[in-house]
C-alpha cells in the first residue's frame, strides 16, 4: 500500500484526497494522510465572496463534513503546523510528530500579499487594526464583523477578488472604495474600454474607484492616503491585491521553486516523490491561483497515485475568467488584448456603455481565440462554449455578439404568412388549407376547425386561425 | 364496419391517452380531464389502421427463407415444440421475453406471469426500460414510490410556474400543452423545440450536461434565499450531503458546461421560487442517458428544496411516454418487477405471487432490455425470444447491433398488428388484435386507470396477445384456466396480485371503470389523486434527498466525431413509426427521416437543405435529409427515431447503461456529417 501524505487541507488537498477515494474508495491500494493547518473542515474559497455577500453561511461552504476522513478511510490531522520536509528519510515533520510518506503532495495554497502601504502592518508583522486580507473563510468573518450598513470601507485591489468583495459589501449597504495601482480594472483579463465599461457598472450599484493611484498610507479609524493627495475614508480596509504561492517548505527541502514550486506534467516536482498542486504550484511558468487547474491537477495526480491511469498527464487549463457578482456580467478568456486593426486576427468590438454592455470577440479562423463580454449574459454563455469545445463561430458574428440584445424579428402578417407554413402543429394544416376550407364555405374558427381539424389539438393556434379568418374576411369586397 | 355503435374509447398512442367515441369506423374527440377535447393528428387518424391493407391478418412462418401464411395451429405448435426442445436441452433462461409500454394492463401483468411460470424464465424484459426507468428509479429512491405524475394533470392549471426540463409535449402530446397556458413556463431543451417556444423561458443546455444544470440550480435556489428549510426539516432527510455537492456547482461553473447563462439560471430559479404553486417535470430529454436516474434524482432534489413535491398544489412529476408506460411497469414485465410494483428479490413479494399463481417457485431477476438482446444467440444468451408490442430493430440502442442480434437467434417469435421492421425479421408472425378490438385497461400518465371496451369486431384471423399466451401455456403444459383469455377474467387476478403492494388496484373494477369513477392508484377503496400529501411511501414518511455528482457523456465529441447528435419525436409519429408510418396523412406529413443541423455545420460538411446527409458514428451509419435550423446549437444535431432502415437513429445511439435503472444512452453521442 502506497502511503500518500497530502500537506495542505483547502480546495486542492481536499479534491485530491476525494479524487484518490473515488477511485480507491475502500483504501486498499493508497493510504491517504492529510494535513491541514486550519483547524476546520475544507472550504470552498471560490465562495467566499458569497459569504462576504451573504448569500451563504460559512456553513454551506464547507467541502466535507465532519465525519468525512473517518468515512473515507482518511487520516486528517487538523490544526498542526507542518515545519520541515526531510526528503532523505522521507517524513514530514508535524509539531511533534513525523508522518512517513511513499509520495508528498504538497497542496500549500498560497498567502494574500500585502502591498508596502504605510500602517498596514502594525509593528509585529500582523495587519493592523482595521485592516482584513480576503483569503479565507475567518477573513470572511472579521470583515463581515465590521461590515454594517453604511460603513466606509476601502478595497484595495481591482482584480477579481477585490471586485467581487466590494460588490458584496456594496450589497451589504457598505460605502465601498476600490483602490487600484493601474488605469482600468482587470487590468489583466480586460482591455481599457472593457475595464471602463465594468466601472461604469460597478459605479451604478454604489462603488467607488480610485484608478491608477496608490494608497501611501492607512491610519486606523481614518482611512487611506493617496498618491494624488486625496483621502479615502475606511473604518474597514479590505486587502486584495494579489497572492503569492506558498513556498516555504519545498524552499526548506531544497526543492525547485520560482514563482511556486515548479512541477512537470505528472505534477512531479524536482524530487520524483514531491508533487505538487493547486496555488503553490508553477507549471510551465503559470502559477494560477484559480479553483479548476487545481482541480484538473488534482484528478491527474489521483490517476497517477491510483494507478488507475499511471501515464496521466496535465497539460494546462484554459482560463475563462467569470466575476462573480450580482447584477454583472462579466466573461473574460483567451488573448484579448488585441487591436481591431490587427493584420492576423478578425476582431470585433461593439460598445454600448451607457446601457452597461461590452462585447469584444477576436477571431483566428472562424475559432475564438479571445473575447470580453460584459452585460450580455447569453453572449457570454455561448461565446465560452464555443471556446472551451474549439467549435467555429457562427457566420451571423452579429448574432453571436449581441445574443438577446438583437431585435426580435417582427411578427409576420396573415398576409405576409407563405402559403405552406404550418399554422395548426398538432393537425399539420398550412395556410393554403386554412384558406381554400375559407373559400370553400367555413367562415368561422369553429367551422375552419370541422373541416381542416385546425385548432382541435392543444387549441394555441385559435389566435392564428382567427387572424386568418379576419384577414380573409377583410380582403373579401363587400357584397351588398 | 357500417353502423358500429358509438363507443367511449381512448387513442392507441401515447400516455395521455386522449378521451376520444368511435363511431362508423371513425373517431372524435371527446370532453376529458386529461385532452379536454382535443386530438393531435394521430389521434385523429388513429382509426385507419383497423382497416388498413397493412393489417396482418394470418400467422406467418419463416420457409425457405419466406414469410408464408400458416395456420394458428400450425404457427403455435412450431413455437411451443420448439421452446419445449430449447427448454429441455439449454435450460429455461435460453427463452427470453420483450414486452412493450403500449401493452395493455391485462397483458403486461399475463406476460409477466406467462414468462415465469409458463416458460419458467428469467429472461423478460421490456421497451419501457428505454422509456421511464430513469425516472422510476430516481422516484423510488426520493418518494419510496414511483407513479409518473403523482397528481392529476388538471392541477397543472393551476400552477404559477413549471419547469419542463427534457420534455416536448407540443410535439410528443399536443393536448396536454393546454395544462402548461396559465403558468410561466420554463424549458430546459437542448433544442428550440415547439415546447420551448411556448415558454417564458427557454435554457439551452449542451446535450448531456443536464445533470450539472440541476446542481447549479440547486446551488442557485440556496444562495438566493429559496431554501423551504421548514419543509426541508418535517418532510425529508439528507439535504446536507447532496448540498455538499451542489456548493461545488455554483453558477458560473455550471455555464461553463452546460453553456447556460448564468442570469438564466438565476431567472428559473426566481420564477420557480417565487410562484405561488410550481411543477417540476421532466422528460425522457433529461432521463434517456448514462446518468439518467443520477440526473431525475437532481432535479427531484431542486424540487425538494423548493418544498414542492407533496405539497398541495405543487409537485414533481415525469411525463410518461408510451400508452401505457405507467401501468406497464407495475404489473410484472420489467425483469426485477412483479406484479403491484414488487421487487422480485423480496422474499414476501414472491411468497404472495406464488400463492396467487399456485406455484411453488419463480425465476429470480433476469437482464435488462439492453442487456438482454445484447446476449441473444451468444453461449449463454437466450436463443429464442418472444416479442410483444415492441419493435426492437428501430427502437433500440446501437440497432445494427440488435439486429444481428435477432439474426443469431434459433427462434424468433413476433406478435403484431402490422408487419413491423422486426416482424419481417422473424421466424414466426403471430397477427394480433389492436385497441379497439379488445378490452383492457390502461394506466394514464397521472396514474389514472382507463378502460378502452371493444369497439369494433377484429378482423378474421386475429386474436389477442391474451389468446396467444394461453395457446402456448397450453402447450407448454399449463392448465388453460391458469392463462385467462378474458380481459376482465385476467383484471380480477391482477387485482388480487397487485394487492398490497405499492401500484394497489385491487379496488379497481371494469364496474367502476364504467361509470366513469377517476381512479388514480393505489385505490384500495378509495381512489388517490394526489400522493404524499401526508406522507412519503419511505418507512418514515419522510422523502430523501439523494447526493448525485455531474458526470457528463459518456462519448465526447473527437476529431473524428465532433457533432453531437441527439434524438427525440415528431408530432406525426409514435415510437418505432411501425404504426403511425402506415397512415397516409401522419406518412405524408413526415415521410422521412432527417436531421436538424445548424446552416453553418451543414455548409461546412458541404450540405444544404434538403440535400441526403449521412451521420455517422461509432456504431453506424444513418442517411436523413437536411433541415437547417437556425436555433440549433452549432455542434449539435437532431434526428427523430421513428423511421426504419438506413433512417433508423439509433444505427448511431450509444448503448452504454445508466448503473442503477439500465437505461441506454439514447440522448447523446458523438457523430459527424457526410454528403453522399
Amino acid at each position: 500500500m502506497r502511503n500518500v501524505v497530502i500537506v495542505g487541507y483547502g480546495m486542492a488537498g481536499a479534491r485530491l484526497a476525494d479524487e484518490i477515494r473515488r477511485r480507491d474508495p475502500k483504501a486498499e491500494r493508497v493510504a491517504v494522510t492529510v494535513l491541514g493547518d486550519e483547524s476546520h473542515p475544507a472550504y470552498n474559497r471560490v465562495l467566499l465572496s458569497s459569504v462576504v455577500a451573504g448569500s451563504l453561511t460559512p456553513e454551506a461552504v464547507r467541502l466535507h463534513d465532519p465525519e468525512w476522513a473517518a468515512r473515507h478511510h482518511i487520516d486528517l490531522r487538523l490544526g498542526g503546523s507542518v515545519s520541515k520536509i526531510d526528503r532523505t528519510r522521507r517524513v514530514v515533520h508535524v509539531d511533534d510528530d513525523e508522518v512517513p510518506y511513499d509520495s508528498l503532495v504538497l497542496a500549500t495554497g498560497a498567502r494574500s500579499w500585502v502591498p508596502p502601504t504605510d500602517g498596514l502592518l502594525d509593528g509585529n508583522g500582523t495587519l493592523a487594526s482595521g485592516v482584513v486580507a480576503f483569503r479565507s473563510l475567518d477573513d470572511c468573518a472579521r470583515i463581515v464583523d465590521k461590515a454594517s450598513p453604511g460603513t466606509p470601507v476601502a478595497v484595495l485591489g481591482g482584480g477579481l477578488l477585490g471586485l467581487e468583495a466590494a460588490r458584496g459589501l456594496a450589497g451589504r449597504g457598505c460605502l465601498v472604495t476600490v483602490v487600484h495601482p493601474v488605469g482600468h480594472l482587470m487590468e489583466r483579463q480586460l482591455d481599457p474600454g472593457a475595464g471602463r465599461v465594468l466601472a461604469t457598472t460597478l459605479r451604478g450599484l454604489g462603488i467607488e474607484f480610485r484608478l491608477g493611484v496608490l494608497a501611501t498610507k492607512y491610519t486606523p479609524g481614518e482611512g487611506l492616503e493617496l498618491n494624488d493627495g486625496t483621502h479615502v475614508p475606511a473604518d474597514l480596509v479590505v486587502v486584495s491585491a494579489g497572492v503569492r504561492a506558498e513556498t516555504g517548505l519545498a524552499e526548506q527541502a531544497g526543492i525547485d521553486v520560482d514563482r511556486g514550486v515548479l512541477v512537470d506534467d505528472a505534477l512531479r516536482s524536482s524530487d520524483p516523490r514531491v508533487h505538487a498542486i493547486g496555488d503553490c504550484a508553477q507549471h510551465v511558468g503559470t502559477v494560477s491561483g484559480l479553483v479548476q487547474p487545481a482541480w484538473e491537477q488534482a484528478a491527474v495526480l489521483a490517476d497517477r497515485l491510483t494507478g488507475a491511469a499511471p501515464a496521466a498527464r496535465y497539460s494546462g487549463t484554459t482560463v475563462v475568467t467569470r466575476l462573480k457578482a450580482r447584477d454583472v456580467d462579466l466573461a473574460a478568456l483567451g488573448d484579448v488584448h488585441v487591436g481591431v486593426d490587427s493584420a492576423d486576427d478578425e476582431v470585433l468590438c461593439f460598445q454600448d456603455p451607457a446601457r452597461g454592455r461590452y462585447a469584444k470577440l477576436v477571431l483566428r479562423g472562424d475559432k475564438v481565440t479571445g473575447a470580453i463580454v460584459i452585460g450580455a449574459p447569453d453572449a457570454a454563455a455561448a461565446i465560452t462554449q464555443l471556446f472551451d469545445r474549439g467549435l467555429p463561430a457562427p457566420t451571423d458574428r452579429l448574432a453571436l455578439l449581441l445574443g438577446r440584445a438583437l431585435p426580435a424579428e417582427n411578427e409576420a402578417s396573415p398576409a405576409d404568412l407563405p402559403a405552406s407554413a404550418v399554422v395548426c402543429r398538432c393537425n399539420t394544416v398550412s395556410k393554403s388549407q386554412l384558406v381554400s376550407a375559407w373559400r370553400g364555405g367555413a367562415k368561422t374558427v369553429s367551422a375552419i376547425a370541422e373541416v381542416t381539424r385546425a385548432s382541435t389539438g392543444c387549441g394555441g393556434c385559435k389566435d392564428a386561425v382567427c387572424g386568418i379568418v379576419d384577414w380573409l374576411a377583410a380582403s373579401q369586397p363587400q357584397s351588398a | 364496419m357500417t353502423d358500429s355503435p358509438r363507443i367511449d374509447t381512448h387513442c392507441p398512442y401515447c400516455a395521455l391517452q386522449c378521451a376520444m367515441t368511435i363511431e362508423n369506423g371513425r373517431v372524435s374527440p371527446r370532453e376529458f380531464p386529461t385532452n379536454r377535447g382535443g386530438l393531435c393528428q394521430k389521434g385523429w387518424t388513429s382509426a385507419e389502421l383497423l382497416t388498413s391493407p397493412k393489417r396482418l391478418t394470418t400467422p406467418l412462418v419463416r420457409r425457405d427463407g419466406e414469410l408464408r401464411p400458416a395456420s394458428w395451429d400450425e404457427a403455435l405448435d412450431l413455437v411451443a415444440d420448439k421452446l419445449r426442445e430449447l427448454r429441455e436441452v439449454h435450460g429455461p433462461d435460453s427463452v427470453g421475453v420483450f414486452g412493450g409500454g403500449g401493452l395493455t394492463n391485462e397483458k403486461s401483468y399475463l406476460l409477466g406471469k406467462f414468462a415465469r411460470v409458463a416458460l419458467g424464465t428469467s429472461q423478460i424484459d421490456y421497451n419501457g426500460r428505454f422509456c421511464m426507468s430513469s425516472a422510476a428509479a430516481a422516484g423510488m429512491k426520493a418518494f419510496g414510490l414511483d407513479r409518473g405524475m403523482p397528481f392529476p394533470v388538471t392541477d397543472l392549471d393551476n400552477a404559477g410556474a413549471i419547469l419542463l426540463v427534457g420534455g416536448n409535449p407540443a410535439e410528443t402530446m399536443p393536448p396536454f400543452v393546454q395544462h402548461l397556458r396559465n403558468a410561466e413556463l420554463i424549458v430546459i431543451d437542448p433544442r428550440r423545440t415547439a415546447t420551448a417556444e411556448l415558454a417564458t423561458l427557454h435554457l439551452q443546455p449542451a446535450p448531456g450536461t443536464d445533470l450539472a444544470l440541476a446542481l447549479g440550480l440547486l446551488h442557485t435556489a440556496v444562495a438566493d434565499g429559496y431554501l423551504d428549510k421548514q419543509y426541508l426539516s418535517d418532510r425529508t432527510t439528507g439535504f446536507d450531503d447532496a448540498w455538499r455537492i451542489a456548493a461545488t456547482w455554483w453558477p458560473e461553473r455550471v455555464e461553463r458546461v452546460t453553456g447556460v447563462p448564468v442570469a438564466d439560471q438565476r431567472a428559473a430559479v426566481r420564477i420557480l421560487a417565487e410562484a405561488a404553486n410550481a411543477y417540476i417535470l421532466t422528460g425522457r430529454g433529461t432521463e434517456q442517458h448514462a446518468s439518467g436516474a443520477d440526473t431525475v434524482s437532481a432535479w427531484i432534489n431542486l424540487a425538494m428544496a423548493l418544498g414542492l413535491p407533496g405539497t398541495k398544489g405543487s409537485g414533481y412529476g415525469c411525463l410518461t411516454g408510451q400508452g401505457n408506460g405507467q401501468g406497464g411497469r407495475e404489473h410484472g414485465q420489467k425483469a426485477d418487477q412483479l406484479p403491484g410494483y414488487r421487487k422480485i428479490d423480496d422474499p414476501a413479494a414472491r411468497e404472495h405471487i406464488q400463492g396467487i399463481w399456485g406455484v411453488d417457485d419463480l425465476p429470480g431477476p433476469g437482464r435488462s432490455a439492453y442487456e438482454l438482446l445484447d446476449a441473444l444467440g451468444q453461449p449463454d444468451g437466450p436463443k429464442a425470444l418472444l416479442v410483444f408490442g415492441s419493435n426492437v430493430i428501430v427502437s433500440a440502442p446501437r440497432s445494427q447491433h440488435v439486429a444481428d442480434r435477432l439474426k443469431a437467434l434459433d427462434l424468433l417469435v413476433v406478435a403484431d398488428l402490422v408487419l413491423s421492421d422486426t416482424a419481417a425479421v422473424a421466424d414466426v408472425v403471430l397477427p394480433i388484435t389492436q385497441w379497439a378490438e379488445e378490452s383492457g385497461t390502461m394506466t394514464n400518465l397521472e396514474g389514472r386507470v382507463l378502460l378502452r371496451q371493444v369497439a369494433v369486431a377484429p378482423p378474421e384471423g386475429v386474436r389477442s396477445d391474451l389468446d396467444v399466451m394461453q395457446g402456448l401455456a397450453t402447450r407448454l403444459g399449463q392448465p388453460a384456466e391458469r392463462f385467462p383469455t378474458e380481459p376482465e377474467v385476467v383484471f380480477e387476478e391482477l387485482r388480487r396480485a397487485s394487492e398490497g403492494g405499492l401500484a394497489d388496484y385491487s379496488g379497481v373494477t371494469y364496474e367502476r371503470l364504467r361509470q366513469g369513477e377517476a381512479l388514480h392508484w393505489p385505490v384500495v377503496e378509495e381512489s388517490t389523486p394526489r400522493n404524499f400529501l401526508d406522507r412519503f411511501a419511505h418507512a418514515d414518511g419522510m422523502a430523501r434527498f439523494i447526493p448525485v455528482e455531474h458526470r457528463g457523456p459518456a462519448e465526447l465529441p473527437d476529431a473524428d466525431y465532433p457533432l453531437q447528435a441527439t434524438t427525440g419525436r415528431v408530432l406525426q409519429h409514435y415510437q418505432s413509426g411501425a404504426q403511425t408510418r402506415l397512415v397516409r396523412e401522419l406518412n405524408q406529413a413526415e415521410p422521412e427521416a432527417y436531421v436538424e443541423v445548424h446552416p453553418d455545420t451543414a455548409v461546412r460538411a458541404g450540405l444544404g437543405n434538403g440535400q441526403l446527409a449521412a451521420v455517422v458514428s461509432r456504431r453506424g451509419r444513418t442517411l436523413a435529409r437536411v433541415r437547417c435550423v437556425p436555433s440549433m446549437l452549432i455542434d449539435v444535431v437532431f434526428l427523430p427515431f421513428h423511421y426504419a432502415g438506413d433512417g433508423r437513429a439509433n444505427l448511431l445511439t450509444n448503448p452504454v447503461l445508466d448503473p442503477t435503472s439500465r437505461m441506454p444512452e439514447f440522448k447523446v453521442c458523438a457523430v459527424r456529417l457526410e454528403s453522399v
